[in-house]
């Protein structure tokens, strides 16, 4: 395999960037006409915000000043231009600004997901790691058949399984809420007060199970297929020592698939916050996502749709970025195959 | 790739007169007839997850029959029978063997009820996204060119969410066009949409790549070479050499349709509470949990539990029975 240097590589690196931004502000572009398109054509914007007794002159006076009367593109761009300004329209429910409704509950959702994704990753790689390591021994056993348990159940039954255990019959933590919180003004966090960290155990576990197993079962397999390679075989025909084989030349090469998945994953993890916050009464994102959708309340869902989209995004680039420097080969393909 | 015993298959490589079915038919006859039906042999809880989900799929399709009432007719039911506990609590009533919930529905018919809808619309999504993912693979891997570029894009885009968010937005969406008319029937037909759309990508990442390698055999140019039709050389000849994948993904699509229905059923987007999934149930019973009513949620829990293990013990063994390089 040919490998890139000098002048040729950067040249590559700066064309794979460029093409990448340009795929992501495609998806923007499509995600964005698909929130506009549910923001526009499902229910009757006009209809959700008057009440029965408005007149039909005064509709039709709210249509133009909505700018519902334009023609659609412009109509598109508009909405474009607004949701850059962060106006997504105000939610039919509460008659508030969306962008302030996901601002307040930003902080919530984040915290959550990130508390779960170091849990999945500081338990998953070492459980990962042991399980290839010592495929036989009987607690390698017990990780696998935890993890397949782990997979199988659904976050929500695994929420309820603990809220049963740790709230109604031991009655150690709290069921629902955030605890008490403090307010920094621009964020308030959960993470400074004892019945705060308290409320985030069971919710950060819930959320963070799936990922810590998908985390374990792929450093297993991506070790298993590592350690059965040539240059393992060379390196203990070397004499290397096990330890200097397992982590400085194994694990090292696996790490590539995990840098990928958990990037890729804090995105899912913000997602199945949803389910993990319904559970928990926990007052993020999720929770006003699921209340619009049992609503219908369009603005909400449209804004939130295109808000997780852009993470999406985001991440997605920055694991692909990071990703071209962690395997040199993607530089000669450009990532594409 | 249709399950076949050992005698049909010879039968049908008999019956097979032309040298390229008999090519085909002996590859297939050697892959079910050794390999996999005796990996099944060895392995002792694939055949225990095999039984349990025989016995889930039995009591769920001759639910009416098994249980001792029906819990959707709303003549059969009296409020004077709910929250009694299961019959070996205190309180127990013998008419309803593990319970009844907040409406006196036994909740062991409710189960067999339940379970049905739950598999019912398991199936129903798994086949539509199997369908559409399928057609698009092979569209997208043998057409080539821009049909593949804007199918591949989309799954691409689509594959960067998860699958329940997408689920989620289909289903508000949906039933804000509908405008909440028939939601007790459409229900259903949402939900399936909703899973079914959000699964497809898999089916077409994998039937592509295998169909961009399959176009290039001999078989296929040959197929071309006398002039068939694109479509048919797609259906008749591709498809069949690329369907061993695909029934694993859709072995664990079940499970995974299943537990995508049971979340959206308990988020209270799904199945509505008058002829209860397993989810629904769940939802249900959540709000008695506290109250002491734990048999309401418990009983649908562990019975989804069970049915989605089993289902991923069969979907992992069939994965790893495919998989050479595993064994």
């Amino acid at each position: 395999m040919p490998r890139c240097s000098g002048g040729a590589c950067h040249f590559s690196m700066l064309a794979f960037v460029i093409q990448r931004l340009f795929q992501s502000a495609l998806v923007m572009l499509i995600v964005a006409l698909i929130a506009f398109v549910m923001f526009t054509f499902i229910g009757d914007p006009v209809d959700q915000m008057v009440g029965l007794e408005t007149t039909l002159e005064e509709r039709e006076q709210l249509r133009e000043q909505l700018g519902l009367k334009d023609p659609v593109p412009i109509q598109f761009i508009n909405y474009i231009g607004r949701a850059i300004q962060g106006d997504f329209g105000i939610s039919y429910q509460f008659k508030r600004p969306v962008a302030t409704m996901i601002g307040e509950r930003l902080p919530a959702t984040l915290e959550l997901s990130m508390v779960s994704a170091l849990f999945a990753l500081i338990a998953g790689i070492p459980m990962g790691v042991y399980t290839a390591l010592k495929r036989d021994s009987f607690i390698s056993k017990i990780f696998l058949t935890v993890s397949l348990v782990g997979i199988s159940l659904p976050t929500f039954l695994i929420g309820i399984l603990l809220i049963f255990v740790f709230a109604v019959q031991l009655q150690w933590l709290p069921s629902f809420g955030r605890g008490q919180t403090v307010d920094l003004g621009w964020w308030t966090t959960g993470l400074l007060t004892s019945s705060g960290i308290k409320a985030l155990i069971m919710p950060a576990i819930t959320l963070g199970l799936f990922q810590m197993t998908l985390i374990m079962r792929l450093v297993r397999s991506e070790m298993l297929e590592v350690l059965r390679t040539d240059y393992i075989k060379f390196a203990r025909a070397r004499g290397l020592r096990d330890r200097a084989i397992h982590f400085g030349h194994a694990l090292k090469n696996t790490l590539v698939p995990v840098i990928t998945i958990t990037g890729l994953q804090l995105g899912a993890i913000i997602a199945f916050a949803i389910i993990t916050e319904t559970v928990f009464s926990w007052p993020g994102m999720g929770l006003l996502f699921l209340q619009a959708v049992q609503d219908v309340d369009i603005p909400i869902m449209s804004a939130y749709l295109l808000m997780i989209a852009f993470l999406f995004v985001v991440i997605n680039l920055i694991v692909d970025l990071l990703y071209v420097f962690v395997d040199p080969r993607i530089r000669i393909t450009g990532g594409e195959t | 790739m249709p399950y076949v015993t050992g005698e049909e298959t010879t039968a049908r490589t008999q019956a097979a007169g032309r040298p390229e079915n008999v090519v085909r038919k002996s590859l297939i006859t050697s892959m079910l007839d050794s390999d996999i039906w005796h990996s099944f042999k060895r392995s002792k809880i694939t055949i225990l997850a095999a039984i349990v989900t025989f016995l889930i799929f039995f009591g769920a399709l001759f639910a009416p029959l098994i249980a001792p009432q029906n819990p959707f007719d709303p003549a059969n039911l009296s409020l004077i029978d709910s929250l009694i506990p299961p019959v070996w609590e205190e309180g127990g009533d013998a008419r309803f063997l593990l319970g009844t919930d907040d409406q006196g529905r036994g909740i062991l018919s409710t189960l067999l009820y339940g379970s049905r809808i739950s598999l019912a619309v398991g199936f129903a999504s798994v086949i539509f996204a199997a369908i559409l993912g399928i057609s698009l693979g092979l569209l997208a891997g043998y057409v080539g060119g821009r049909t593949d570029a804007v199918i591949m894009r989309i799954a691409d885009i689509q594959l960067t969410f998860p699958a329940i968010l997408i689920a989620l937005l289909i289903d508000g969406s949906l039933r804000g066009a509908l405008g909440g008319i028939n939601r007790e029937q459409s229900a259903f037909y949402v939900l399936v949409f909703s899973i079914g759309l959000s699964f497809w990508v898999q089916y077409a990442r994998t039937v592509r790549s295998s169909t961009l390698v399959e176009k290039n055999k001999e078989y296929v140019q040959a197929a071309r070479l006398i002039g068939l039709h694109p479509i048919k050389i797609m259906v008749r000849h591709v498809l069949p050499n690329v369907m061993g994948p695909v029934l694993v993904i859709a072995t664990i699509n079940l499970a995974l349709a299943i537990i995508t229905e049971a979340t959206l059923s308990f988020l209270g987007v799904g199945i509505p509470p008058t002829q209860p999934s397993l989810g629904t149930m769940i939802r249900i019973g959540n709000d008695f949990l506290f109250s002491g009513e734990w048999w309401i949620t418990m009983f649908p829990g562990v019975m989804l539990a069970i049915l989605v293990l089993a289902v991923n013990l069969l979907g992992d063994w069939l994965r790893d029975a495919l998989n050479p390089r595993l064994r």
